[in-house]
């Protein structure tokens, strides 16, 4: 598992770079979040992907600028072929800039970009998934910055208030959104205490390392039905696995140019094998 | 010109709320979210018929049409249901990225639409919401005239796969078009045949429309209207067809110049066959409280102000 994180690092470093645009931060920071989702967690058949997913678990990607990373595990867990991984973010690409619906790319079930929507995204799913009698859960990952976005407690009252128990939903707790520390541009306070008290199961995690992610996402798949949403907060570190991107928020939206991709590969060995 | 006769003056929202109970009861696959006016919109019948496909999301639109988005993921067919206001202009984004963009098949049901909500003012009188809805790739607009035609066109969208904008209002208005019309998206429905002059109108004011026309009528002038109550895809054919017969045009609706059914018919026919055309139509105003009657009046959308419109475009002929 860590060398498939490993080399989703190596994939949306180079996607990145190869055009240079995208967000290497954040995306680096869920590397391993995505691989322990798609590889370990998550109850999926890549090969016949529906778009009602129905008998299936589904995920929504609400901060969709970590679609670099998001692309990688696609592919990898055989959604599509590794050398599409190439056309990231260029033109007439099924991978666009932020994940879209519209260029019918398997894996992807609504476009998100624009902050804040996919939390009721995943609740509406997760509600029809009850209606359906579909026992399988709805995932959903968002940033903390993102949390900033009025929807995201809209969706958190609702989901509380009607027991909405089969979404688990995981915050990117990294502290750091464009503009710099979440806690200087807008403090979220006193995080894990808002959740509890909209209502919500709240879990702990370091989605940095790997069997902690995993655990903690089957020790959340089972608190569902138990008539809470569920919520991860995950601590990452955005840029983690290359140094120089680690501890800042300055590589949120920013390509590394030749030189640092050399030096960013070099700590990043192939794994897998590159696309 | 045609006799229109009408036994009942009746609202709108109301040919909404029996076109979703019948629509329901057809397809359990139908499912309605409301954001706390569930009497205003006439969905309690759906409420009280189908609680487990009901959903109460309180006051936050923007939540409601994301649940909406996700629950056509395994096969819902959401029917949001708010004030015109909130269903639009509150939730623009929301409605761009998880609904119109991702191609889903919501329907966003927009009751008290336009100046006619009345006493409430301009805060709740939206007249931007056809143009923001008919921007959007994907979405079709549709604006009804009067009971039976709502309801029809709710049991039509409701078999139509994609992104819907049903536009309707709050007054009793006459309910005039037949209980048992087959309303296809899309298509203009001819009301009377007209040489002189065509009139295309939507919403609430194709009843206006009707009464121009027999205003017309004793002067002499013979209007052809024509009921446009799909404002996207607009029925081109029939724009065409009609204003080659007239060779001049006047639009007639609920909504701002801008964005709006004239705007759309200005569009097509500058760039095809350029035409004398007339709005009537509010020019870049906010409302204010009134009766509906009032501020009809005041607004320029009364018969006599179709047609004044009607005249000043005939006048324009070459």
């Amino acid at each position: 598992m860590e060398r498939t994180a490993i080399q989703v690092r190596r994939d949306l470093l180079r996607m990145i770079h190869a055009v240079q645009s995208g967000h290497p931060g954040g995306s680096l920071g869920c590397a391993d979040f995505f691989t322990a989702l798609y590889f370990e967690v998550l109850i999926h058949n890549p090969k016949r992907f529906t778009m009602n997913g129905e008998g299936q678990d589904v995920f929504f990607l609400s901060n969709g600028h970590l679609s670099a990373a998001w692309y990688s595990v696609l592919a990898r867990s055989g959604y599509f072929d590794v050398s599409e991984l190439a056309t990231f973010r260029k033109l007439n690409t099924r991978l666009q800039g932020h994940p879209t619906t519209a260029e019918g790319l398997p894996g992807i079930r609504i476009a998100s970009g624009s902050l804040g929507q996919g939390l009721s995204v995943g609740i509406g799913a997760a509600l029809t998934k009850k209606m359906n009698n579909d026992s399988h859960t709805v995932f959903t990952l968002h940033g903390d910055g993102e949390l900033q976005e009025g929807q995201i407690w809209e969706a958190a009252i609702y989901a509380a208030a009607n027991k909405v128990d089969n979404i688990i939903a995981t915050i990117d707790y990294n502290g750091q959104q464009i503009d710099g520390p979440v806690n200087d541009v807008c403090s979220l306070g006193d995080l894990k205490a808002k959740w509890n008290a909209f209502g919500w199961k709240v879990l702990e995690a370091n989605g940095n390392k790997m069997q902690d992610i995993i655990d903690t996402l089957l020790l959340a798949k089972s608190h569902t039905g138990k008539q809470k949403p569920i919520v991860i907060l995950m601590k990452t570190e955005m840029g983690c696995g290359v140094n120089f991107m680690m501890g800042t928020h300055k590589w949120h939206g920013s390509a590394p140019n030749d030189d640092q991709l050399a030096i960013a590969l070099q700590q990043l060995p192939l794994t897998l094998g590159d696309y | 010109m045609n006799i229109f006769e009408y036994t009942e003056m009746k609202d709108t929202r109301s040919g909404f709320g029996a076109g979703l109970v019948e629509a329901a009861q057809r397809n359990n696959n139908i499912v309605a979210l409301c954001a706390d006016l569930t009497g205003s919109l006439k969905m309690d019948e759906f409420a009280s018929l189908f609680p487990e496909r009901f959903f109460q999301t309180g006051i936050a639109e923007a939540n409601m049409i994301g649940l909406a988005a996700g629950m056509t993921i395994g096969g819902k067919i959401p029917f949001t249901g708010t004030f015109a206001n909130f269903a639009t202009g509150r939730v623009y984004d929301q409605i761009r990225q998880s609904v119109a963009y991702s191609n889903k098949n919501v329907k966003i049901c927009a009751s008290h639409a336009g100046i006619t909500l009345g006493e409430d003012g301009a805060t709740h009188q939206i007249m931007e919401d056809i143009g923001l809805m008919k921007m959007l790739p994907n979405m079709v607009v549709i604006n009804t005239c009067d009971f039976n035609q709502t309801k029809a066109a709710t049991i039509a969208v409701s078999k139509y796969v994609g992104p819907v904008y049903l536009r309707f209002g709050r007054p009793k208005v006459p309910n005039f078009t037949p209980a048992d019309q087959d309303f296809i998206i899309g298509k203009a429905v001819l009301l009377n045949p007209g040489t002189d002059v065509s009139i295309f109108a939507t919403g609430h004011l194709v009843w206006k429309a009707i009464e121009a026309c027999r205003m017309l009528e004793e002067k002499g002038i013979s209007a052809e209207i024509i009921n446009i109550h799909t404002i996207k895809p607009l029925d081109v054919e029939a724009v065409k067809l009609s204003v080659s017969k007239t060779k001049c045009v006047v639009t007639a609706e609920e909504h701002m110049m801008n964005g709006g059914l004239g705007d759309s018919i200005a569009q097509y026919l500058s760039c095809n066959m350029p035409t004398p055309l007339e709005m009537v139509a509010v020019n870049d105003k906010f409302g204010e409280s009134g009766t509906p009657e009032q501020l009809l009046e005041k607004y320029g959308l009364e018969a006599h102000h179709i047609v004044d419109a009607a005249l000043k475009a005939i006048s324009r002929k070459k």
